[in-house]
């Protein structure tokens, strides 16, 4: 398991074993989806995320 | 068990506050006074105790000698009587106004009377453990804090103690506010038809709290606006205010996030997806939680920091149960576990 910083907020985001180039994870404080772009070593970048209707 | 009573207990503020003391493990209650409501029982009046306890309203002259008095009285009387409750009491919670300002002539500024005992206000310390924690700890007397106050120096908790924010310039907070702020006695303005629906700024500027953020925020250049709303409880306070030359959004992680690490009670609620994406007041009716947010426009330095709470709980009766719990060295969430309702 390996350690990255968050490109939007700076969070400690963890990579589980078995992540995988191109997996999609989510930063546990800020939300943001992140796709895990190499795993040796471990980096992530900010992944394109819908915009959904917030309903108002 | 350490022996507790509550004076002036027929309020919003004292029914709240006697809701969580029965339910607190550490404290029994012995008295709940009122001149209007003598002899009935309390679940009379707060119908959310009935088969919760059997005490009835005492008589505030037959007031009996207990470890923690809380004073529960409407805004004035305490500062009164307070020479009386320290010779019943060896430890006092106000959740009323009397001993929020540390300063006799800043006090008279904004409530526009004299202080009737200016030789206390220095023995009390600042009941919100978010700012006052260690001197709480040590404390024999606690001040109540006002609701929209205490939103507002929340809001603004991370931003001042990172040295975040520019002071010199304009911080303006919006502020949102339910009924149940307005107490339980009633006037024409909260008469159904006409508090029913209404989104009506009552206060653009000057409201008493504002002193409090002035005071605990070392903050000059402020103003508070109130606008009532449709809720029974809650406040959501919107701060607007500039940050300091190069502070980005991460900066603001930081600091939010260290708020949240230190204070069992903030949480940061900024979220990408779902309905809950900022703070809502509604989703924190009976929990003592304090939900932060904020959002920056990095393009010209404008921070928007919003906190909710419920008026009664962290405005009022939880912070000064959070109080109690410091003062007799418990763990400081005791009691106050709820988590609110969703929905609701």
């Amino acid at each position: 398991m390996s350690t990255v910083s968050c490109p939007e907020c700076a969070a400690d985001v963890k990579l589980e074993a078995g992540t995988e180039v191109g997996e999609i994870i989510v930063c546990p404080d800020c939300g943001v989806d992140l796709e895990v772009t190499a795993l040796s070593p471990a980096t992530i970048q900010l992944a394109p995320m819908e915009q959904e209707d917030w309903g108002e | 068990m350490t022996t507790v009573s509550i004076v002036g207990g027929s309020g919003y503020g004292g029914g709240e506050a006697l809701r969580l003391l029965l339910d607190h493990p550490n404290v029994e209650v012995k008295q709940v006074t009122s001149r209007s409501h003598m002899g009935e029982f309390v679940y009379q009046v707060h119908p959310n105790l009935r088969k919760r306890t059997q005490l009835k309203f005492s008589d505030p002259l037959q007031l009996e000698p207990v470890d923690i008095l809380f004073l529960a009285q409407p805004h004035g009387e305490a500062q009164h009587h307070i020479n009386e409750y320290a010779k019943l009491a060896p430890k006092i919670v106000d959740l009323a106004a009397d001993f929020r300002l540390h300063d006799a002539t800043v006090y008279e500024k904004w409530y526009g009377e004299q202080h009737a005992a200016p030789e206390w206000l220095n023995k009390f310390v600042y009941g919100l453990p978010e700012l006052h924690r260690a001197e709480l700890a040590a404390a024999n007397y606690v001040s109540g804090v006002g609701c929209n106050a205490t939103a507002s120096n929340l809001a603004l908790l991370p931003l001042v103690k990172a040295d975040l924010i520019d002071k010199d310039a304009p911080i303006i907070i919006e502020i949102k506010v339910g009924s149940s702020e307005g107490g339980a006695e009633g006037n024409s303005a909260s008469h159904h038809p006409e508090r029913a629906s209404v989104i009506r700024t009552f206060s653009p500027f000057g409201h008493r709290h504002t002193a409090e953020v002035i005071q605990e925020m070392s903050v000059t250049n402020v103003s508070l606006t109130m606008t009532s709303v449709d809720l029974v409880r809650g406040v959501l306070a919107t701060v607007h205010a500039k940050v300091k030359a190069g502070v980005m959004t991460k900066d603001l992680w930081k600091a939010y996030r260290s708020a949240a690490n230190e204070n069992p009670f903030i949480r940061i609620v900024k979220e990408q997806r779902g309905i809950y994406r900022v703070p809502e007041p509604k989703i924190l009716a009976g929990s003592n939680y304090a939900d932060l947010g904020f959002d920056l426009d990095e393009s010209n330095g404008h921070i928007v920091s919003m906190c909710a709470i419920d008026n009664l709980m962290k405005g009022a009766a939880g912070s000064a149960i959070q109080c109690m719990n410091l003062m007799m060295g418990w763990d400081e969430t005791l009691g106050l576990e709820f988590a609110g309702l969703h929905p609701i």
